[in-house]
């Protein structure tokens, strides 16, 4: 385990460092201490290697990230993994505004609520969460899948494409073109991948789902309003 | 008398000014369809523009330059406030940011090359990096858009600047459609959607809001490149000076600034011609925002729309810009509009000069298509030549006028080379009406 303290470590040494582990690196475990809400950690990361961060972080934690697992022993600040590529990043806290946000592939875990947009315009990733999410969630959603164990706030889904949203608890309201959808047996099997992923406690059977009615896909006067 | 009425005088026929043929026809089009005007392009209606200044040149009072053979340094380093690696460019015309998709693969390639032979750089736009694109291009900014399509960390690296957009002047405050006509499979994949649906480009960012969100954002896109690449902010023609001091503030090294006859793809003609500022109201505003700030030249400012010529160049220059940017005029270059295709473009229902459906892919040019036949059209090796041409011709005029004032580096032009046609371009460019040292808004004086 190489052990980075961010109270003696400038932001860019510690990003250089991570950014520098190659594939075949046999440095696979970091942690780093003494995160105090710094902006920017563990950002374009493009390893296998498990980074673990001992706090809370600011904003973009896991930035487009690639291959790495990150781990955060906290909340996060807004557009934790923002667009990420693929690894996982597990929140143990909380998340703040947009979590996940256009994000092509990889998986979010965050194990508390994540606010508003989260999974804003995301494009493949999976997101799961544990507890609940904010208004406008999954707004222009294009591919992948968001997990919601709790419940929904205003306007999910709004001007969602094609991906997929489970929510077990309740949804406060809908956005435009995205409506409850039939959970057929695939669906049951792709929420049971993702709640096994995801470490959550919960039965597939209890989420409705929701997507796209496809009416906005192309320009029309009558939806213009 | 037989009293005759048909003989007897008339009124004749008025057209109204206000509800003019054009506007008519529009009224008629929405009834029938219910949908409102898209196009490409930027604003067409008249506005205060560089033609309506004019350069001095020398006299006794000014010592010219040699037109042909005395130096007249055209070169710019842009990215030199932050960046490892500021981008040095041979001529102050770089190529604006135009999507793949837009316009055609072929297309983005001759721009690479234009761009390439002539010593400048050329942008990706919305929907992503292609091979050939940065295959051709010696220098290449990649846009930073809201729809993030096609973003991914491996391009940012590969990219020789990037470039955070804020807004454009076609639309400011607005966002972008690609229609369906243009989604191809390969279109379609890089974007993550489906083959064949409206794509819509998001009108602000997902992941941030205001100048201190947009800062936090900088600073994980250095972090991510670490700090090498510099790092532009492109806004439109709005409210030039607290933009460019806000975009100064979250960390720009380079502000871009697109007035409303810069272009788009596609976007409502009720947007183009009513949002945004022209041109030659912003840059003056621009510059006092980053001499404000002591950052002026250390942030180097580009500025596009509707610039066509080497003295809108020098003009631009004299001005306080440190670079320009062209988009409608490289296509142009490459044959957009050539009346050599009159025929199609009036099967299109148009005529050459005036087409502006870039949105629906039927390019007679090849060029804003995504139809193979239609873009076979354009050779990207020629079309990289003719831009090539074109941005030499520029450079050459713009020089020709820097010796004329006396200036042996093209930044070297100031305002005191230009007087104003007009009281409004005076009033725009803060230099005199022609024939007086006045111009309306000068400190210490009264209209």
């Amino acid at each position: 385990m190489q052990t980075i303290d961010m109270a003696n470590t400038p932001l860019r040494d510690l990003n250089a460092t991570l950014q520098a582990q190659a594939e075949a690196t046999n440095q696979t475990a970091w942690e780093i201490v003494n995160p105090k809400g710094s902006h920017a950690i563990a950002v374009g990361l493009d390893a296998e290697i498990e980074v673990t961060v001992k706090g809370s972080t600011g904003y973009y934690c896991g930035g487009m990230n690639k291959l790495a697992t990150i781990n955060v022993h906290g909340s996060v600040g807004p557009g934790v993994a923002e667009n990420m590529m693929s690894g996982t990043v597990i929140i143990d806290g909380d998340a703040s505004q947009y979590a996940g946000a256009t994000g092509h592939g990889g998986t979010l875990i965050i194990k508390g609520n994540a606010s508003s947009r989260c999974g804003i315009s995301m494009k493949g990733i999976d997101i799961i969460v544990h507890g609940n999410v904010g208004h406008m969630s999954a707004f222009m959603a294009q591919s992948g899948n968001l997990v919601v164990c709790g419940d929904a706030g205003d306007a999910l889904g709004d001007s969602i494409y094609e991906a997929r949203l489970f929510v077990r608890g309740s949804v406060k309201s809908l956005g435009a073109d995205c409506i409850e959808k039939d959970m057929r047996p695939e669906h049951i099997a792709l929420l049971t991948d993702l709640l096994e992923r995801g470490g959550c406690d919960a039965k597939p059977e209890e989420f409705k789902r929701y997507g796209s009615a496809r009416q906005l896909y192309n320009f029309n006067i009558d939806n213009a309003y | 008398m037989k009293d005759d009425h048909t003989s007897a005088p008339r009124t004749v026929p008025i057209q109204s000014a206000t509800f003019s043929n054009p506007v008519n026809a529009e009224i008629r089009r929405a009834a029938a369809t219910g949908i409102y005007d898209i196009r490409g392009g930027g604003a067409k209606r008249k506005v205060p523009h560089f033609d309506d200044l004019l350069f001095l040149g020398a006299s006794i009072s000014r010592y010219p330059l040699e037109g042909y053979r005395e130096a007249c340094d055209t070169s710019v380093t842009l990215g030199t406030r932050y960046a490892k690696n500021p981008i040095k460019l041979d001529i102050p015309i770089t190529i604006a940011g135009m999507s793949f998709g837009a316009l055609s693969g072929a297309a983005k390639e001759a721009l690479g090359r234009g761009a390439t032979l002539a010593g400048t750089s050329t942008t990706t736009g919305d929907g992503g990096m292609t091979p050939e694109e940065r295959g051709h291009s010696k220098t290449l900014v990649y846009q930073y858009l809201p729809s993030r399509y096609g973003m991914n960390p491996d391009d940012l690296r590969r990219a020789d600047a990037i470039e955070v957009v804020v807004g454009q002047g076609a639309k400011p405050g607005g966002g972008g459609m690609l229609l369906g006509q243009k989604i191809t499979d390969r279109v379609a994949n890089m974007r993550n959607l489906p083959k064949g649906i409206d794509q819509r480009s998001a009108c602000r960012h997902p992941d941030w809001t205001g100048p201190d969100d947009l800062e936090i954002k900088i600073l994980e896109l250095r972090e991510i490149t670490g700090w090498k690449v510099p790092i532009y902010i492109k806004v439109g023609g709005a409210r030039p000076y607290f933009d460019t001091t806000l975009a100064v503030k979250a960390g720009a090294d380079v502000v871009v600034l697109d007035g409303m006859q810069g272009g788009t793809a596609a976007t409502q003609d009720v947007f183009i011609e009513n949002v945004g500022m022209p041109t030659l109201a912003c840059i003056r505003e621009a510059v006092r925002a980053l001499e404000d700030l002591g950052m002026h030249r250390e942030v180097q400012l580009i500025v596009s729309g509707g610039i066509r010529t080497g003295a809108d160049v020098a003009k631009c220059m004299a001005l306080g810009a440190d670079a320009v940017s062209i988009g409608t005029a490289a296509l142009i270059a490459l044959g957009d509009n050539d009346p050599k295709w009159e025929a199609e473009y009036q099967k299109l229902g148009t005529t050459a000069g005036a087409y502006d459906d870039w949105h629906e892919g039927n390019d007679p040019a090849g060029i804003s298509t995504q139809n193979p036949d239609l873009a076979s059209r354009l050779d990207p090796v020629e079309g990289g030549r003719r831009l090539r041409n074109y941005l030499k011709v520029m450079t050459l005029e713009a020089q020709t006028i820097a010796r004329a004032c006396g200036k042996n580096k093209l930044h070297n032009l100031e305002p005191e080379d230009l007087c104003a046609l007009t009281m409004e371009a005076a009033a725009m460019a803060k230099v005199p009406l022609a024939g007086t040292d006045w111009w309306p808004g000068k400190p210490g004086t009264t209209f």
